[in-house]
This record gives structure tokens, sequence and C-alpha cells, in this order.
């Protein structure tokens, strides 16, 4: 009898697990309806007028810092009424993700902190063109010349240094000289961070393979390798490295947070048209499958906009606007004055060649 | 069971095979094979995966120098770290579990808590404390600190269902407490010593923790440079079958220590009092080196967070997110826990109490995802149910199923050694008596696996509520948890603003630890009468 009571209690709650399973399913279900039936009508929208009015609900698969995200998605929809839903992860597990989800994924705009996994997924075709409207407020070179992705926003690659352990005369006009004897032990990287690939491509790029090749045997033999670039700028402020390479945005955010007083550290920037002066570009795109492309669009249109551009360049993020014109708000070194390496995107590619490099050399 | 059905084909045999003293089994059977199906959904997608990435990619990944350094970094990682937490997880247990120990209750939820501690939070407060602090004997303190409690909690709970009788026999027969640890109740705990081994050694396996925390780097560290910049997600698949056979080699490495005393399966089981071991002069020591675990292993990680909340420059205390985030956590975690637990009693059931190939081999099975990233893990369950079901994919409950899929191993741990312990003879009693097997079930055997149970979902919820790869990856669209918070906040350098999240995430951990405590040690609190009346009639 006691049995019988307590196994139809279980049933109960497995029936009733598998219930809220179906009304999660169900509910999935209906959204995706839905959205198929805003683009069937923004499609004969398309077919009525020539500038469709972006409406109903997007989801951005988001692999950029999710504070700025956040602001940029909350002025879009404000300016458009649209819904954005966000998902944040790593830009890597994301690009994963969208390649296995395939013509079924939820996403509609996957925006990105580095260009290479838009490149990556630029090569299996997943990404829709965008409008030379669009892509004409951002300088050509920052955006793909297949026109289906486009910069946002970068990042200048720079040598993080402990104030008391060196002083700035000492410091290499050239990122090629940390492969000195002098370097040893001094030194940090972050070769598996993704900021670290572009610098190798540009040193191939620019000097030759061999060159890179030794110039890559030098850092191995003088770097203390950290997980990630985070860790990498804490640890050269407590003097646990000398210099590190960084991008720029690392130590004002570690400034931030940490507060002036704490910072016994500052930022050097390599010469003009080094291969240690480089932008990272941060990029954006819209997904071929986007079951609502009229709103997933007009986000990317917004990203690069005026307003979107503002956004960026008050944030805390210390990234530099790359669109409309719009000039970085905090007090960085100016766009203008950072002459980076004549070193394009599409030369980074999708940045296998210099993680090959890296393997066979054992840095990763 | 299919020849049974063939001989009675006559009568509706699938009825037949349901009625009666078979229904038991039969659910016991189809619960394990469910819980084999799940796991084996990442290792099919792992194997599927493997296969598209070619040989000479694989021999020119695998066969390096830097290769080898890695995978000797993770055996030795791997080899000190379980010794050690053996040693502390068996020697606090014992503590708190025999001992007239003061502050036994409080002890117990301090001892389990490094478990709620993220990686992240344990590097902060050790980089704070000594920045300097890296290479394999640093790896080896902190990971050890983390997971001793892997050993900690199912060897407690073996100790709490222990019957102490054979050990006052021993003493009775004038072994001294030491010889009494060392000859009885170590053979009564080994199946628990042995399987939280087990998780740990599974566990560093797929460790990333000690490079972030310690730049220790190990064999995960070459799966996660081809997922993130190689973009190679058939070529971290393929090196991840690296893990999974270095698992099966701990695995059967595991069963033949077993193997010859597999089942220590003595004492009466019934209710009574432990007799605590006085410790007299070791007292002071004892007390000395608990505290000092609790400093290392909480003090230190707790205190940068108490740090970052007083000093951190991003200032938020959001406090309609952070509860949001916070009760997203708990109900998972819970719901992980409960299928987790549901999912791993008939596989170690049936291993115990029928040990065949078949369900030694499921049970087996059960610990593989303990070697697996969870990112692995993960990513196996994105490509079954984008392939085959669809409806499931982001929904709150494939997020639970992977965290089952996922921590199971703890699951079969936390319960293996209460299972093997419950005395079949009670249960054979039960049946003489004219109970039917499921009645026995959860009368007799149900209250004799209680700490099991609690131990598994213990362990399970706290895992989960600190887990973050396979969250990230696989909850639904806009749903947060503390976890994920945590990690947005920390990705941007913000420390003030994350610690509120890891506080919480400990905060949270600590209830299922306290209940668990609760319930282990509830029969200190057996009020002592009701036993004497029956010793004096005897």
């Amino acid at each position: 009898m006691r049995f019988r009571r307590v196994a139809s209690i279980g049933l109960a709650a497995i029936a009733g697990l598998a219930l809220a399973a179906c009304g999660s399913s169900g509910k999935s279900t209906t959204s995706a309806h839905t959205s198929t039936a805003t683009t069937s009508t923004s499609n004969t929208a398309t077919s009525g007028t020539s500038s469709p009015k972006p409406s109903g609900t997007i989801t951005l698969y988001n692999g950029q810092h999710e504070q700025t995200t956040a602001l940029l998605v909350a002025a879009f929809e404000k300016q458009t009424g649209v819904k954005v839903k966000v998902r944040s992860d790593g830009e890597d597990v994301l690009g994963s993700q969208i390649v296995q989800e395939g013509a079924n994924s939820p996403a509609d705009v996957f925006y990105t902190e580095n260009t290479p996994v838009l490149e990556h997924l630029q090569q299996q075709s997943l990404l829709a063109p965008l409008p030379a409207s669009t892509l004409a407020a951002v300088p050509s070179q920052y955006s793909s010349p297949q026109k289906d992705w486009i910069g946002a926003s970068a990042r200048a690659s720079a040598l993080v240094y402990n104030t008391k352990l060196i002083s700035p005369a000492a410091l290499p006009s050239s990122m090629l000289a940390l492969a000195g004897p002098q370097w040893k032990d001094k030194l940090g990287i972050s070769p598996g961070e993704t900021d670290f690939q572009p610098l190798v491509s540009a040193v191939t790029k620019l000097d030759g393979s061999a060159k890179a090749t030794a110039w890559l045997r030098g850092l191995k033999a003088n770097s203390k390798i950290y997980p990630d670039n985070e860790a990498l700028v804490a640890q050269v402020n407590n003097g646990q490295s000398a210099v590190g390479l960084i991008n720029h945005y690392y130590w004002y955010r570690l400034r931030d947070e940490v507060g002036t007083a704490k910072i016994h550290s500052a930022l050097h920037y390599f010469a003009p048209n080094d291969p240690g002066n480089l932008l990272n570009v941060a990029g954006a795109a819209v997904l071929k499958t986007s079951a609502n492309p009229t709103a997933a669009q007009a986000f990317v249109e917004f990203l690069v906009s005026k307003a979107g551009q503002d956004v960026i360049a008050s944030s805390e993020s210390y990234e530099y606007p790359l669109g409309s014109g719009v000039l970085t708000k905090k007090p960085l070194r100016p766009f203008d004055q950072l002459h980076p390496a004549p070193v394009s995107l599409t030369d980074l590619g999708d940045g296998s060649a210099p993680l090959q490099l890296e393997q066979q050399l054992g840095l990763l | 069971m299919q020849t049974a059905a063939s001989i009675d084909a006559s009568v509706r045999p699938w009825a037949r095979l349901w009625s009666g003293r078979r229904r038991w089994p039969l659910l016991a059977t189809g619960g394990s094979l469910l819980a084999a199906g799940l796991v084996l959904l990442p290792l099919f997608f792992l194997v599927l995966q493997a296969q598209q990435s070619g040989w000479d990619q694989i021999e020119r990944l695998l066969l390096r120098h830097t290769v080898a350094v890695l995978l000797w970094n993770t055996v030795r990682l791997a080899f000190l770290c379980t010794l050690l937490c053996a040693l502390i997880g068996v020697g606090a247990a014992w503590c708190v579990q025999r001992t007239t120990l003061p502050g036994r209750r409080l002890w117990s939820v301090l001892l389990v808590l490094p478990l709620g501690i993220p990686d992240f939070v344990v590097s902060f407060g050790w980089v704070s404390l000594r920045p300097s602090l890296h290479g394999y004997l640093a790896a080896v303190m902190i990971m050890t600190l983390s997971l001793y409690p892997l050993v900690y909690l199912p060897v407690a709970a073996s100790l709490a269902r222990q019957d102490a009788v054979l050990s006052e026999v021993g003493r009775s027969l004038g072994l001294g407490p030491w010889r009494v640890f060392l000859r009885v109740t170590l053979r009564q705990i080994w199946p628990a010593v042995l399987g939280g081994c087990l998780l740990v050694t599974l566990g560093l396996l797929a460790e990333y923790g000690a490079f972030e925390i310690v730049r220790y780097q190990t064999f995960t560290v070459a799966i996660f440079t081809e997922f993130k910049l190689g973009f190679d997600t058939a070529a971290a698949c393929a090196l991840s079958l690296v893990l999974v056979l270095m698992g099966i080699v701990v695995l059967a490495g595991e069963l033949a220590v077993t193997g010859r005393g597999r089942i220590t399966r003595s004492g009466a089981g019934a209710r009574r009092i432990v007799t605590r071991v006085a410790l007299g002069r070791w007292l002071i020591p004892a007390l000395a080196m608990l505290s000092a675990l609790a400093v290392l292993a909480l003090g230190v990680p707790l205190g940068s967070l108490v740090y970052w909340l007083i000093h951190g420059g991003s200032s938020t205390l959001p406090p309609a997110s952070i509860l949001t985030a916070a009760s997203h956590t708990a109900g998972l975690s819970a719901g992980a826990a409960a299928l987790a637990t549901a999912l791993a009693l008939p596989v170690s059931w049936l291993a115990a109490r029928h040990p065949n190939r078949y369900t030694l081999l499921i049970e087996r099975l059960a610990y593989l995802p303990q070697a697996l990233p969870g990112l692995v893990v993960g990513l196996g369950l994105v490509f079954f149910s984008v392939h085959y079901l669809f409806s499931l994919y982001q929904s709150t409950l494939l997020l639970i199923v992977a965290y089952a899929v996922l921590f199971l191993p703890l699951a079969v741990i936390g319960l293996r050694a209460s299972v093997l312990n419950a005395p079949q003879r009670l249960e054979e009693a039960g049946r003489s008596l004219g109970r039917r097997p499921a009645s026995v079930w959860l009368r007799v055997t149900l209250p004799l696996i209680a700490p099991g149970l609690a131990a598994a979902f213990a362990l399970v919820f706290i895992s989960s509520a600190t887990e973050l790869t396979a969250t990230l990856l696989l909850r639904p669209t806009g749903v947060n948890t503390l976890a994920t918070q945590f990690w947005v906040y920390t990705g941007n350098l913000s420390y003030g603003a994350a610690a509120p999240y890891a506080a919480l995430m400990v905060a949270v951990s600590a209830i299922p630890a306290y209940l668990l405590s609760r319930r282990m040690t509830t029969l200190d609190q057996t009020p002592a009468p009701r036993q004497m009346p029956t010793l004096e009639h005897t």
C-alpha cells in the first residue's frame, strides 16, 4: 500500500517533469513560429517597400565583453523596438556552436572580439552579405573583403611594463628585440589567447617566416607563459614579470579595478609600423540562416552607426570605435597616432598558420 | 529475460515480464541503461568528431615533445594529489565521524565547502597572497586543497553508516585505536576511499584549473588550444580521446585493486551509538591540522573575495540580477542533483548486488565523464540535441541532463560505499517476512543507504552550482547563473563586481553541505535510553 502511494507520487513527479519539459519545448517551438511569421511578414515588406522596418526579436551570439554589449543592445532596442536576446560565451565556443547548429541556428547576429572566428565561419559559407550602406560606415580595411563581416571596434597591441623593474628608456622600439637574451625571464606572454596569433602573423608577413621562427624561439626561451591576458597584466603589475605583451585595454581595466595607487605598471607602444604595433579588430556579422534578417541587419547597421559607435567610445571597455568618424572619449593614445603595422585582416586569416608554428616550436 | 519471455510467449509475455518479483530488477536495469545511454551520448559525439580529424593532423598534434611534457605533468599531478587527498580526506572524515573532536557539525560543513569555490577565486586568493607561486608543488597543493572533499564526503558518509561494533570488538580484543583504524575501520571504508580517489584522479586528467591558478600546464591545455585557436573541434575531440584512454586505464586499475577484497559487507546496520575515540593528547594537533586545512582551502579564497568586495574599483551589488542568478543556480543544481542521484542509484545498486560483467561495465562507464573536460560533454549534448531533439536544444531540461551526466561519477561514488555496506541479510529478512522486493527496498534498503544518497546529492549540487563551461554552452538564452555572471565580470577585470556572485556561490553550496552534516551526525543525537533497555534485557 505504502509503496503504491510513494510510487504514484513518484510517477506524478516524473509526469510533472515531462510536462515541464514539453512546456519549455513547446514555448521554444512557439517562439520559432513567431519568428518565422515575422520573417515572412518582413519578406513581404521587402517586396513591397524599399526599406522594411525592423521588428520582432533577434538572438545575438555575443563573444564580446558583456557590459558594452548590454549598453549597445539597450540603445538599439530603444531606437528600433526590436527585442534582442543576448547569449554570451567565448567567441570560440559560440563559433563552434554556430557551425554545429547549421541551418537550425537560433543566432541572427554574431558579435566577436576578434576576426579569425568570423573568417572561419565565412569559409563555411555561414555568413550573409552586408549591404554597402552598412559597410560604408567603417573604413574598408577593417572589414571583410568578401563584405560579410564588419569591424566595429579595435584595440592596440602594446607592451605593459613594471615601472619599478624597468625604466622607460630600456624599453625596445621593436617587439622583435624581446627575443634577445637580455629579456630572459623578464617577459610574460599568453600564447593561448587569440590576441597573440596576430603578432606572429605580423612578424611572418613583414619579416618572413625564418625570422618569425627565430623570434618565437627566443620568446619561448625568455618567457613565462600565462593562461590569459588578465593574469598577465596583473602579474606584470605585481612584478612577477617585468614586461608583457598585451592589448592596451587590459591595462586600463586593471587600473580601474585596483585603483591608480596600486598601479606599478605602464603601457609602452612599439615604433610606428613595427609588427608589435597592431590593431586587433572586433567585428560582427549576420548569419545566413537568420530568421529575422531585416532586424539582424538593422542591428549591425546600428553597431557601426554614430549612435552605436558613441556607446563604444564612452564605455568602460576602452576600445577604439572604428565607424562613422567617432573618436574615443577616453584618454587613450589618439587613434591617428597609433601607426599600426601594414598588416591587413586578410593577412591574419583564420590564425591557423601561426598556431601551427607555435605548436611546432612547443609554445602551445 | 528475453528467453523467459519467449518461453511464456503464449500469455502476453511483456505483462508477465513486468509482473511481480521481476518488476524491481527490471526498473533498476532500465534506470542503469538510461544512465549508460546518457553517458554514451557525449562519448559517441567524441568518436564521431575525432573520426573527421585526419590521422596526419592527430600525429602532428600528438607526437611532439610538448605533448609528452604535458602528459607527464598530468600524470604526476594526478598521482601526488590523489595520494594527498586520500590522506586528508580520510583523516578529516575519521576525526569528524569517529572522535570526540569539538565542533564536529561545524567542521563537517567547513570541510565540504572548498568544492563550492570556483577555481578562479582560489587562483585569486593565492596570487594575491603569494604572486610568485607556480610550478608542480604549488599545483599539487592548490589542487589538493580544492579536491580533497571528493574523498572526504564519500568516506564520511560511509563512516556515518558503518557499524562501529567491529571497531569495538577490535578494541576489546586489545588493539589500540590506531590498529583498530588500520585493521578494521579502513577496511570498512575502503570502497569509499578508493571511490573518492578515483574521482580525484579522473578529475585531474581533465583539469584546467591548475594552469589558470599557478601556470602549471596539463594535457587539457593542448585540447583547449585546438578548440580556441584552431576552431578545430575534430582535433580537440581526438585529443580528448587520449583522456578517455587514460581514464579507462585508471578505472581498470581501480577495479584490479578493489577486485581482491571487493565487498566488505560487514556489520548489522542497526542503529546504535558510535563510541567515539577520545583524542586525548592528539586533540590539539588534530584541531591545528583541521584549522590549517580550513584556512588554506577556505580562508585564502574567501579572503580574496572580501578584499575585492571592499577594495574593488567596480561598484556593484546589483540586487535584482544577483538574486535571479542565485535562484537559477539553486534550482538547476537541485534538479541536477536529484536526477544524477536517481540515475546513480540503479547503477551502484546493480554493481553491488548483481556484480557481473554488464553491471560492472555500466558502473565503470558512469565514471568516464569525470575524465572529460566539461566542454566536450557539453558539445556532445549540443550535437545530439541539434541533430535529433531540437526542441530540447538550449532548454533548462537539457542543461540539467548535462549536469547530471557530468557529475554522475560523483553521485555513483557518493552512493557506492553505502550500497556496498548495506547488509543484504536485512533485505533477505524483510523478504522472508513476506514483503515485496519494492517494499523491502523502500523500508529497509533506502534508510540504510540514506547517507550515501545525501552525499551524492550534495556532491552533485555543489559541483553544478559552480559549473561554467557546460552552463554557458547549454543554458537557455537569457538565463544567467551565479557562475556565468561571475565569468562576465571577471572577464572584464571587474573583480569587485564579480565577488558577490562568488560569495553567493559558496553560500548556496553551504546549504546542501549543512543539510548533509545534519543527516550524517543525527546518529549522535539518537537518544541513548532507547538502546539501553535492550541491552539490559539481553
